[in-house]
């Protein structure tokens, strides 16, 4: 990573053909759209899921904001911070994001940037499916509240 | 058909048994979990592992145009989606008659798959396996982990996410995106190697040999200094089944199929990939959803076979690099040039299949091929085509059948841990009676089931992770179903404990 790194970065991971778990790279096109990226200040990357080599992703930045798709809310998105935590796991088809911000920590021996979580309430995940009209209602939240995350200079409050 | 009963799959009166479930729930309809039934002295009267595999996408590309199929299919895997994309591509090839493909597409498509090999192990061994070989199965969770192995190996933590880098960024160059690539279509491909892409992996190139290099030493040490205890951990002698390329060469992009037996000896050597069901039946059984590969020859009890690293290595006559060439002998010479079935040396071959994959990276990165020149063959047009290729874990087959109006009617695929269901849970039972048969059920004691299932690094059939699963469960239940004591730890690492058993476990 160089100096020339956008100061932020919006990373949104998720499967577009499995229903509701579209929801993290739909937001993430959606606000790439809608966002002023040619000021050279915003990142934003999608993926299926995250991995180990993402953590290189968040070197040089002054914020990132996670988005995915989440069961079991009940509201229609909720916002906490992210800090590093070691997650024991089984399989490599899945990280969660303190654990790749652990691997950050590891492997630059510094403290991640701060880090914020948007989970969007999902329900269906089923194949071949489009999100649902609850879960496309929900993202329109959360869109405006990740919108509002790129403007600000200080941390939007939860 | 007539389901065959193994030993510990079915036991004989279920009812009143205790039931201990292993919940590893990381994905929304789709998870691996152990189900262990124990009598009120603990001695275990079943073991089954369920793997929830998703059928369901066979379903989903039938009704497609073709032309569609080997992008959609990279939706099935968030971890190898350049495997079903190259094997999609390779069946599909067949359909347009384009194959063999044109010269540098084909070595366009090599240099994505061997890139892909890479990535994968270098994923697989850095971040899931080696914690367990480096601080041992008794290990604190806590420590077991990638962060683990970063913490006390920092230099090796850092050139398994540079390794993993490096694969990825191959693949990008070759199919033209980080995810969701598009580079290769039936007949070949659609587009070339950028040099200048090239050359900047090319200068990369012997430090990252060194990393793969010291990645097997790695490993090596870390087999070869395994506790005495652990030296046959999972022991589950198997056929092996994989390509292999001329002269018995290990093969991972295209090749003809040989299985070989527990024993060493060569059962079916040089079987062309397009008759693989005169080789290969799917039985299925009424506990699980993911079907379980058998020879036909031997029927659905003893033909069972394993595929992936530990078979490919002891599979091939030879390693057509050098570099990894030395290594196989060596894993040869270290176990005595007898079969190898012990499931943790799938992490050592795991890594000469990295080393080689690296050389292999190397050579076509040389190859003026990959720059340029007619990329997309095309001829008579045939109704079906099976695509077979070495997948980071085992064989993976994609067969489809296209109508006149160019719609897939038919598709059958046999993904690696399909292959691996009957060896999976052959190895699951082989630790349960060792380990826990007539023991108190501890979390290091679970982990030891969890280890055998890690050396197979179970693919859960497509990239689907919300927020908010498990990652493991355990419930424990009495001889009259009460909860007697429930464990889970979350997708955040805490763990919580309560008499409240996971919905999962109802599923049984």
């Amino acid at each position: 990573m160089t100096s020339q790194v956008a100061p932020l970065l919006v990373f949104g991971w998720g499967n577009l053909s499995r229903g509701d778990d579209a929801l993290g790279p739909m937001l993430v096109e959606q606000l790439a759209g809608l966002a002023q990226m040619s000021s050279g200040r915003l990142e934003c990357l999608t993926d299926f899921q995250l991995q180990v080599e993402h953590a290189l992703d968040l070197v040089g930045r002054e914020r990132v904001l996670f988005v995915d798709a989440a069961i079991g809310l009940r509201t229609p998105f909720e916002v906490s911070e992210v800090h590093p935590a070691a997650v024991a796991g089984f399989t490599t088809h899945a990280l969660a994001p303190e654990a790749l911000l652990q691997v950050y920590t590891d492997l630059e021996r510094s403290e991640p940037p701060p880090c914020t979580l948007l989970a969007i309430r999902a329900q269906r995940f089923e194949l071949g499916e489009a999100p649902s009209e609850l879960a496309l209602a929900d993202l329109a939240l959360a869109l405006d509240w990740a919108m509002a995350w790129t403007r600000q200079t200080e941390e939007v409050p939860a | 058909m007539t389901e065959t009963v193994r030993p510990l799959e079915t036991a004989a009166h279920p009812q009143g048994l205790r039931r201990v479930v292993i919940d590893p729930v990381s994905r929304v309809e789709g998870h691996g979990k152990v189900t262990l039934l124990l009598d009120d002295d603990n001695r275990i009267q079943q073991v089954r592992l369920h793997i929830v595999e998703f059928r369901g996408f066979e379903q989903f590309i039938v009704g497609r145009p073709y032309w569609e199929v080997p992008v959609m299919v990279q939706r099935l895997c968030g971890i190898c989606p350049v495997s079903h994309h190259l094997a999609a591509s390779k069946a599909l090839d067949r359909v347009v008659g384009g194959w063999p493909v044109p010269e540098a597409a084909n070595q366009i498509r090599r240099l994505m798959h061997y890139g892909q090999i890479v990535q994968s192990h270098a994923l697989h061994f850095f971040h899931l396996s080696s914690p367990d070989l480096l601080f041992g199965f008794d290990a604190a969770v806590a420590q077991r982990n990638i962060v683990g192995v970063a913490m006390a190996h920092p230099e090796a933590a850092r050139q398994g996410v540079m390794l993993r880098k490096f694969g990825q960024e191959v693949i990008r160059i070759t199919a033209g995106k980080r995810v969701h690539g598009t580079g290769s279509v039936p007949g070949g491909m659609n587009r070339a190697v950028d040099a200048a892409e090239r050359d900047v992996l090319r200068a990369q190139l012997p430090e990252v040999l060194a990393w793969a290099e010291a990645a097997v030493d790695l490993a090596e040490r870390l087999h070869t200094g395994l506790p005495k205890h652990l030296v046959g951990f999972a022991e589950t002698p198997a056929a092996m089944m994989s390509l292999v390329g001329p002269g018995g060469a290990m093969e991972f992009y295209d090749g003809t199929l040989r299985v070989r037996e527990a024993d060493g000896r060569v059962a079916v050597d040089g079987f062309e990939d397009q008759g693989y069901r005169e080789l290969i039946g799917e039985g299925v059984k009424p506990w699980t959803y993911m079907k379980f590969p058998y020879r036909l020859a031997l029927g659905p009890d003893a033909g069972w076979y394993r595929v992936g690293p530990l078979a490919r290595v002891q599979n091939c006559d030879f390693i057509a690099t050098p570099r990894a060439e030395a290594r196989r002998r060596a894993f040869v010479d270290a176990h005595g040039g007898r079969p190898v079935h012990t499931v943790l040396a799938t992490h050592w071959a795991r890594m000469i299949e990295l080393l080689h994959g690296v050389e292999v990276v190397a050579d076509l990165l040389n190859d003026p091929a990959i720059l340029g020149g007619p990329l997309l063959a095309t001829g008579e047009r045939q109704r079906s085509g099976v695509g077979i290729i070495e997948a980071p874990r085992g064989t993976l087959i994609h067969e489809y059948e296209v109508g006149d109006d160019d719609l897939v009617t038919s598709c059958n695929l046999i993904v690696s841990t399909t292959h691996n269901n009957q060896a999976m849970n052959e190895a699951v039972r082989s630790v349960a009676l060792q380990y826990l048969d007539g023991q108190t059920i501890t979390e290091p004691l679970l982990n030891h089931i969890e280890v055998a299932i890690r050396a197979y690094d179970p693919c859960l059939s497509c990239a689907t992770h919300a927020l908010g699963q498990m990652p493991l469960a355990v419930t424990l239940r009495n001889a009259r179903g009460e909860v007697l004591d429930h464990v889970h730890r979350s997708s955040r690492g805490d763990t919580v404990r309560g008499t409240r058993p996971h919905s999962a476990e109802a599923a049984l």
